[in-house]
């Protein structure tokens, strides 16, 4: 595909890719569970809850306990999905996936929404910028932060049939709908985006759409992009992104996270073991949010389009 | 099934097993291990259903256990190799390098009979609220067994799970709480008191009962007297008062037992208490 190809006009949120693919696999699959900690509505599981009112559990506000339920439904057979924010679903219960879940090799499946920014109005308290590095650094997770509601969609199908623990991110914000529905998903496998040979754009989350923008940006200004969608931050497919880097020579990482654990430090792990490369990050520099417009937050906290045009410049004069 | 007698002597040996254990590699938990053995021997000995010969994770039609304080692992492992989910010989590998006997206990060893990691407080009541749920799901009748430790009801985690097994009317569930008044730093009562203990249980819509858990014959009515509260709506809760380092007699009485292991000349004047009964692993 060419980066002209990429022109959506709908939107929706991936939150509701979500929804919709869990109340899919209530109706394929009889193990799963849905879990919730009072945030129904906030994770689209409505449809869920009322198609299937045997096997969803309404936690309360008692997040800890629900991650330590789900592990032990997992003793009977069950595939349980959590759902809550992300700042709930991770830093509040570490030590509970840490325990019952990673350690434990639990079949659970942690589905986060809110996360990043893109949250918006409520603030710093419930925009955790750190939970990709916090479950990317526990052994046994499985970290997935899909795009776009399709591709949250196509994840929560494919999560349901992986073995192990997963942690699936996705947020809040009506998000232009571009990677198709009928893309298939692969957990582990990049969706490398366009080819271009001056600089790797690898992006997760909303940032791909951005990273799509500037990349059109950058082709007009005469820079050619290889962009690469890495839903799956763990395991990281790094055949893609050796390939790309080996071709370009420079990288940008865009995420809506920290600039510390994420995205942009997975890369650069894999680039300083086989391919050292010059990378620039786009991240939040290791702030907290605050509220705001999401589009005002993204702006304000360096993770605009115009944000991965400029880093990918720096990138290219770093060669 | 067994008889008392048969059920002490083994409970002799496994509070052996214990304070073998421990010496041997200079560390563990000896003083809960002994204080919960006599609740051990009578709920592997005549309470659970379960078939070691053919352990699966979950547990299809059996009775499961979760221990949620899993410091006293010393017990459990014992009581485990007694009831022949692995060799006895394995009980001397417990805390070194490459056992499948961890410090605390561990299901990335695939050690038989273990289901849950434990060790982290305050995680284990959900695990077994939720491993409840589940068999109530797949119309299993099997009962869920949970130990906790005092000193672990300071976690929060635990009333937040006090909360929810009532609310989901979760009646295939017993827990039940090793009530010995210490913990590390002292007496519980003197650490973070856990006041009325029964009247929060029966606050938060538990059945209440309980029983002496250093006599064997106490513990089997008590549970047996939980196992048929099953079925009626609520969850189970037994109070066990234990004493800690309960059969060996300088290790009993206080909280320093806790974690620390015997000396030599501690190990004999223990194992002088404790005749061989089954035979040492």
């Amino acid at each position: 595909m060419s980066l002209n190809d990429f022109n959506p006009t709908e939107k929706k949120d991936t939150r509701s890719g979500f929804g919709d693919a869990l109340f899919e696999l209530g109706k394929q699959d009889k193990r799963v569970v849905g879990l919730c900690a009072d945030l129904i509505g906030s994770l689209k599981m409505n449809a869920f809850a009322e198609a299937f009112p045997e096997r969803f559990i309404q936690a309360g506000v008692a997040e800890a306990n629900m991650i330590g339920m789900a592990a032990g439904l997992t003793i009977g057979g069950k595939i349980p999905f959590t759902g809550t924010f992300a700042n709930f679903s991770t830093g509040r219960v570490y030590d509970q996936i840490r325990q019952s879940v990673a350690y434990s090799q639990k079949n659970v499946k942690i589905c986060a929404s809110h996360a990043g920014l893109t949250l918006g109005e409520d603030g710093a308290t419930h925009q955790i910028l750190e939970d990709i590095g916090l479950m990317r650094m526990l052994p046994n997770m499985t970290v997935i932060n899909p795009c776009d509601y399709h591709q949250t969609y196509n994840a929560t199908m494919a999560i349901k049939d992986w073995e192990g623990p997963v942690y699936l991110r996705f947020g809040r914000p009506s998000w232009p709908m571009f990677s198709g529905k009928d893309r298939p998903f692969e957990i582990g496998k990049a969706w490398k985006i366009s080819a271009g040979s001056d600089v790797s754009i690898i992006a997760t989350g909303h940032m791909v759409w951005f990273a799509i923008l500037a990349a059109k940006e950058l082709e007009k200004q005469g820079i050619s992009c290889d962009v690469i969608n890495i839903h799956t931050i763990k395991p990281l497919d790094e055949e893609a992104v050796l390939e790309s880097v080996a071709k370009t020579r420079c990288v940008v990482t865009a995420e809506e996270h920290n600039k510390h654990g994420g995205l942009g430090d997975a890369v650069a792990q894999v680039l300083a073991m086989n391919l050292p490369t010059p990378q620039e990050y786009v991240a939040v520099n290791d702030k907290f949010g605050e509220s705001g417009k999401p589009t005002d937050l993204l702006k304000k906290y360096g993770l605009d389009v115009s944000d991965i045009v400029a880093a990918a410049k720096r990138a290219v004069e770093r060669k | 099934m067994s008889d008392i007698n048969q059920l002490e002597e083994l409970a002799t040996q496994i509070r052996r097993d214990i304070v073998r254990m421990v010496h041997s590699v200079s560390s563990g938990h000896p003083g809960g291990s002994l204080g919960c053995t006599d609740y051990f021997t009578a709920l592997y000995g005549e309470i659970l259903r379960y078939d070691p010969s053919n352990f699966t994770m979950n547990g299809e039609n059996e009775d499961l256990f979760f221990l949620s304080n899993g410091h006293i692992s010393p017990v459990w492992y014992a009581t485990l190799a007694r009831h022949n989910y692995f060799p006895v010989s394995e009980l001397a590998t417990f805390r070194k390098i490459d056992s499948r006997l961890q410090g605390h206990p561990t299901t990335a060893e695939h050690l038989p009979g273990v289901r849950m990691a434990s060790g982290s407080l305050g995680q284990g009541l959900s695990v077994a609220i939720g491993a409840a749920l589940a068999k109530k799901m797949n119309g299993d009748n099997s009962i869920v067994y949970s130990l906790h430790g005092d000193g672990e009801l300071q976690e929060g985690q635990i009333w937040e799970a006090a909360m929810s097994a009532p609310h989901h009317k979760v009646d295939n569930l017993i827990a039940t709480v090793d009530y010995n008044n210490r913990q590390i730093d002292g007496n519980v009562s003197d650490v973070l008191s856990l006041g009325d203990l029964r009247a929060k249980w029966e606050a938060f819509g538990w059945l209440v009962l309980e029983m002496n858990g250093n006599i064997i014959a106490d513990v089997l009515s008590g549970l047996k007297r939980a196992k048929a509260l099953c079925g009626k709506g609520q969850p189970v809760i037994i109070l066990m008062k234990t004493e800690m380092g309960a059969g060996v007699d300088f290790m009993m009485g206080t909280h320093k037992w806790h974690g620390v292991a015997p000396n030599d000349e501690q190990l004999a004047r223990a194992l002088e208490q404790l005749p061989e009964t089954i035979g040492d692993y």
